[in-house]
């Protein structure tokens, strides 16, 4: 679910406390500025009926600094999402593997240490959850994972174009 | 001008006229600006009681209803009554005073967060750290809190803020891209509910408290289509309680017409409700046999509880004179005559074999006014009792806290009513219990000589309580009994300056209850009850609507005096 918001101190915990106060469970949460400014774009995985989901929907759409709510789920989308993730290293052995490993799966490395290396991983919350799963057989000192953000994708009619700033001659 | 002299202009170009509240520190400017405008102002004792003015001043008047309140403690004070506010959507704007804007997070004197604090309570909230913003803030406050489904905004004002130099214009436009109410309900779905009403054998119309601002619209609906009426606790007054076509209140305490109707319904229409679980009871036992054809302003409310068949998300103004276009006169006359049976063999009545009863009392009220009066409730058995034996015919007349079930809201309501309504008279109903969480207000209902009856049906316990625990704790009373250590409200009014009266028996309530209320000034009439009625019909909480216990209500429990 995307939900599109106004830049407004507190408006975070507006929705926090509309997910708390009706008990609707939030798997991830992430939130930055989108195209315009002063308006942010926070991208919600919630999990539950349909029913509950059009409730959340609802609630949330009348949070006065709500501007649009999108539920993925009824129509198409492309998501992603960025981990950045700690393995031990414990023999040069494994150094190999885990790199090998690392290069079927794109993931990039960001940090590289005696004992341990850092990997970004992007792309769905499959691909994360299998490189999670190839890791555990090395350790995992410690991961952290961006939650998962979508857009709609783009109708087959052209969308309506944004206005261009004016370039350089 | 100073921040604090902008708001009170904008406050008064939005046509406010009045004003409860209570100063305190960060909140002084305000009050000192306050001291040369225009604006009435009128001091409260506590102020949950300022916001429950506010909102009943609302309610029984359509206009805005604004309290003020100093930072902490003062603001914290508000929040049961932003909260009684929001569940019945009811437009307040509270203005608090805060700590100034370098002292807030430093857990300064008298410092909270409000803005924090307020928010789930609130339809919105503002915080204002610039005093530039205070006339757009304003605008926008009474824009939110008084368009699509109405409900409290606070308006947060650090002390500097207030003190600033105001430089800017307050000619301003709002600007909400978020905030776009539905007004005007879907053509295709109007057609659809006409159609699903049309088809129907046995419709009701159920009227919530949407139908307060639109009860011309739902008399002439009602009567155009000679569709059955039921109206909510918060619809009472919607619709006419003396017309034919009603059947009283639904859901716990409801009428056994208006229940079995709901049981044996195949539609209804549902204007501007929202299925409180008071009302629907055991939501798989809710008219089982219905389409439901649910008009609200709010599509939040839209199958939240009971799933709409037909929805249609607009204002009952627009709707319903809409959908009547489309209607004839329904066809439904067995279904009438069953009602009307229903009616015949339970009509309101009650047991008179003790000295005096709370229901006697209250329809001694109702004859004493003629139903011409605002009636305004604390919450418990009284107010259920008043519910079936004092509905008033006009809308915004009945006000009472139905959705948060506020305890000590009646009496600061009766003043917030007495002023938007000058010159009518109001009958506050209470109880022994509920009176007490508010009843320093005797002093603002004593300086402002407002024409309120404080009518407290004293029958020594909290009653609804005690009803519960009699019948679902097999009379284990826990904590319920107050007779022991009540104050004489008779000498209480006194010692505030008002008339009070203690009253024993239903001969001195008979020749006393009209006369004080031809006084026309405020008076308190301490009504000593029978402390074991209970509240009939009921269905026990979680229990299914046709699972009403009838008890006095049943023909056969040798009814004394039919009502």
């Amino acid at each position: 679910m995307s939900v599109t918001v106004r830049d407004r101190p507190g408006v975070l915990v507006r929705i926090a406390g509309l997910f708390a106060r009706r008990g609707f469970n939030i798997e991830s949460l992430s939130v930055a500025q989108s195209e315009e400014p002063g308006i942010s774009r926070t991208t919600f995985v919630v999990n539950g009926e349909d029913t509950v989901l059009e409730q959340v929907q609802k609630q949330l759409q009348k949070l006065i600094d709500v501007i649009k709510v999108i539920d993925h789920s009824q129509s198409k989308f492309v998501d992603r999402e960025l981990m950045l993730i700690k393995v031990a290293v414990r023999t040069p052995e494994d150094r190999v593997e885990i790199r090998q490993i690392a290069q079927d799966f794109r993931a990039r490395i960001v940090d590289v240490a005696r004992h341990a290396l850092v990997f970004e991983v992007t792309g769905d919350e499959g691909k994360m959850n299998a490189f999670i799963e190839q890791m555990r057989d090395f350790g995992i000192v410690e991961l952290i994972r961006t939650g998962r953000v979508a857009l709609p994708r783009s109708e087959a009619e052209p969308e309506r174009l944004p206005s261009v700033r004016p370039r350089a001659a | 001008m100073k921040g604090a002299e902008a708001l009170l202009k904008t406050l008064e170009r939005h046509g406010v006229d009045t004003v409860f509240g209570l100063p305190g520190g960060a909140i002084l400017p305000v009050y000192d600006a306050l001291y040369d405008s225009p604006i009435k102002h009128v001091l409260v004792r506590h102020e949950q009681a300022g916001a429950h003015a506010a909102d009943a001043y609302y309610r029984a008047s359509g206009r805005v209803g604004v309290c003020f309140a100093t930072s902490g403690p003062g603001a914290t004070n508000l929040v049961t009554g932003l909260a009684t506010a929001q569940m019945d959507s009811s437009a307040v704007i509270a203005v608090t005073g805060n700590v100034a804007t370098s002292l807030i997070g430093t857990d300064a004197f008298q410092e909270a967060d409000v803005y924090g604090i307020t928010g789930p309570v609130t339809k919105h909230n503002y915080l204002v750290k610039n005093v530039e913003d205070i006339p757009r803030v304003v605008a926008e406050a009474f824009h939110i809190a008084s368009t699509g489904r109405p409900g409290p905004v606070l308006i947060d004002l650090p002390k500097d803020v207030q003190q600033a130099e105001f430089h800017g214009s307050l000619d301003v436009t709002i600007d909400l891209p978020g905030y776009h109410p539905t007004v005007t309900g879907h053509a295709k779905q109007v057609r659809k509910a006409a159609e699903a009403i049309r088809a129907a054998e046995r419709p009701v119309m159920m009227v919530g408290g949407g139908g307060q601002a639109a009860s011309e619209e739902v008399l002439a609906f009602a009567r155009k289509t000679g569709i059955p009426v039921i109206t909510t606790l918060m619809g009472i007054g919607a619709y006419p309680a003396g017309e034919s076509q009603a059947l009283g209140m639904p859901g716990m305490h409801g009428t056994v017409t208006a229940n079995r109707a709901i049981t044996h319904c195949d539609l209804i229409l549902g204007a501007g409700v929202r299925f409180d679980d008071r009302v629907t009871g055991k939501i798989s036992r809710f008219a089982p046999n219905a389409t439901i054809v649910h008009i609200d302003i709010d599509p939040a409310e839209i199958s939240k509880l009971v799933k709409a068949h037909v929805p249609v998300v607009g204002d009952l103004r627009d709707v319903l004179p809409r959908l009547a276009a489309e209607l004839e006169r329904l066809d439904i006359e067995p279904w009438w005559n069953q009602l009307e049976e229903w009616k015949k063999m339970y009509p309101e009545r009650f047991k008179r074999d003790q000295p005096l009863v709370s229901q006697e009392v209250i329809q001694m009220l109702h004859e004493a006014t003629g139903g011409e009066c605002v009636v305004t409730t604390e919450v418990g058995q009284h107010q259920m009792f008043a519910a079936r034996l004092f509905p008033t015919t006009h809308p915004r007349t009945f006000i009472t806290s139905g959705g948060l079930g506020t305890m000590g809201f009646g009496l600061p309501a009766a003043i917030g009513a007495a002023f938007a309504r000058p010159g009518q008279p109001v009958v506050c109903i209470a109880g022994d219990g509920s009176v007490q969480m508010n009843i320093q207000e005797l002093a603002t209902l004593y300086k402002h000589q407002l024409p309120v009856v404080l009518a407290i049906l004293n029958n020594g316990v909290l009653g609804m309580v005690r009803q519960w625990q009699e019948m679902f704790s097999a009379e284990r009373y826990s904590e319920i009994y107050l007779a022991d250590s009540n104050p004489d409200f008779a000498k209480l009014a006194e010692a505030y300056g008002l008339d009070g009266y203690n009253v024993f028996d239903r001969g001195t309530a008979a020749r006393l209850v009209p006369e004080v209320l031809a006084k026309g000034k405020p008076a308190v009439i301490n009504f000593f009850v029978y402390e074991a009625e209970k509240v009939f019909p009921m269905i026990p909480a979680g229990a299914g609507v046709d699972e009403m216990i009838v008890g006095d209500q049943e023909p056969d429990d040798t009814p004394e005096v039919p009502v």
